[in-house]
């Protein structure tokens, strides 16, 4: 398969990047690993005619710490997620969820701005994202502006992102030291999206939840925050009572679609069996 | 389209071509550079028969331009064998543990592992097996391949393999 002509673009700067968008308009995508739009574009679903590779910009890889936050590149890969020392301490859930997403080669390539940018209800990270309450960095023509996670998703590959803006970092309030965590998938096979999945992370004080926030990945047409669960939670002892009420909590937001994963009912259900295994493990952790 | 000038080291030579930005990695590794190892399998990012080393990295050379590849390191499954034709440790291996029948995942299969063990050099099943879920094949069951790579493993690492008991 060989995608349409298209004239090919490397900014070097984040500016000169936009500046490309801005000026180049609809006909332009910027493209990031590309593991999304490449094959989109080889079965001619896109036909962008100006591609802007991100691949060149310095300025969108590394990963830092900034204050009380961890600030992540969008051009960071995935396998640079998994490998780095800073977030498996501070934010393991990252790289437990990088380990599930596409196979060895992907995640080589793929990067976590294009993750969370795209849109895509089956990406994992915007879930965990969402569950972290993290921030992207947006930057158009008119500067940078900062949209947190949890107001960025609005339907299936329709984001807060304006026409001519890019993600250029994502920024995470770093979770409390000692924090619980846990990502569950459900996925037939290597490479698939979720049929369901879940995002924990808990902190405990004194036997009790302390904090607590879920986000739900490939129920719905966008990644969901499942914000009447986490206070059902809070301040309990993750006994089953509460753990069941949590579950029934979060499964009635969803609204998954029927397809090859399987039947609404069944992708309901399994999410609420991530949710509960995700508890499971995040309470562990969090040595409750 | 106007065609744009790439230069790339693709098995430790230097070369310099003119592609379309579209033309995809593993055509011009097939087509323009007659480097057929990398096989073209599921064309959808999901088989892995396109795999090649690509600074560092291993990836899906039909998931990628060309033109995106400029400047690159690359080594394909022609550039595993010594110039005089000793068979690079994973080669043998296959042979060796008969790690394939029909052969068409093997090029991406062996380039994968070879990367694998550079980051790895003493995998265990487990970490063989998540390490090429990334390649499918459709003929062997995987039981041969995990035994090719913990072969070469043992080998480049200067140690007796020792076949694990079924």
């Amino acid at each position: 398969m060989i995608p349409g002509s298209f004239a090919y673009h490397r900014p070097s700067s984040v500016q000169e990047a936009v500046s490309l968008l801005g000026s180049l308009g609809d006909d332009a995508r910027a493209i990031a690993g590309g593991h999304s739009l490449i094959p989109m574009m080889k079965l001619r679903l896109a036909s962008p005619s100006h591609l802007i590779d991100l691949g060149g910009v310095a300025d969108l890889k590394g990963i830092r710490e900034d204050g009380k936050d961890i600030v992540i590149g969008a051009m960071t890969t995935q396998h640079e997620v998994i490998g780095s020392d800073l977030l498996g301490k501070k934010i393991p859930i990252l790289a437990e969820t990088a380990n599930l997403i596409a196979d060895p080669q992907v995640r080589y390539v793929g990067t976590i701005g294009g993750n969370v940018a795209n849109g895509d209800p089956g990406n994992d990270m915007p879930a965990v994202m969402m569950c972290l309450n993290a921030t992207y960095h947006a930057v158009g023509k008119s500067g940078e502006r900062r949209i947190a996670a949890r107001e960025f998703y609005q339907g299936a590959y329709f984001t807060a992102l304006e026409p001519g803006e890019i993600v250029t970092a994502i920024r995470i309030p770093t979770p409390a030291a000692g924090h619980g965590y846990a990502y569950e998938k459900l996925k037939r096979k290597v490479g698939d999206y979720a049929t369901a999945a879940a995002a924990v992370v808990l902190s405990a004080s004194a036997g009790k939840v302390a904090g607590c926030s879920i986000g739900l990945t490939n129920v719905a047409e966008t990644p969901l925050w499942a914000e009447e669960a986490t206070r059902i939670l809070t301040g309990s002892a993750l006994d089953a009572a509460t753990i069941k009420k949590a579950v029934a909590a979060a499964e009635a937001i969803t609204s998954p679609a029927s397809d090859g994963r399987g039947p609404a009912a069944y992708r309901t259900k399994m999410a609420g069996v991530m949710l509960t295994r995700a508890l499971a493990r995040a309470k562990a952790r969090a040595g409750l | 389209m106007a065609k744009s000038q790439v230069s790339m080291t693709v098995n430790g030579k230097k070369v310099e071509e003119l592609v379309e930005p579209r033309t995809l990695l593993i055509h011009f590794l097939r087509e323009q550079l007659q480097l057929t190892g990398p096989h073209i399998g599921c064309d959808t990012s999901h088989c892995g028969a396109c795999t090649v080393d690509l600074d560092g990295k291993s990836v899906k050379s039909c998931t990628m331009f060309a033109v995106q590849a400029n400047g690159a390191d690359i080594r394909t499954i022609e550039g595993m064998a010594t110039a005089d034709g000793t068979l690079h440790a994973l080669q043998e291996g296959f042979r060796e543990m008969h790690g394939l029948q029909c052969g068409f995942c093997t090029p991406g299969m062996i380039v994968r592992a070879y990367r694998l063990l550079q980051e790895n050099k003493n995998p265990t099943e487990d970490e063989i097996r998540f390490g090429i879920s990334g390649n499918l094949c459709r003929c062997t069951g995987y039981q041969n391949i995990v035994k090719a790579i913990q072969y070469a493993a043992a080998k480049i690492s200067g140690m007796p393999f020792q076949e694990a008991a079924e």
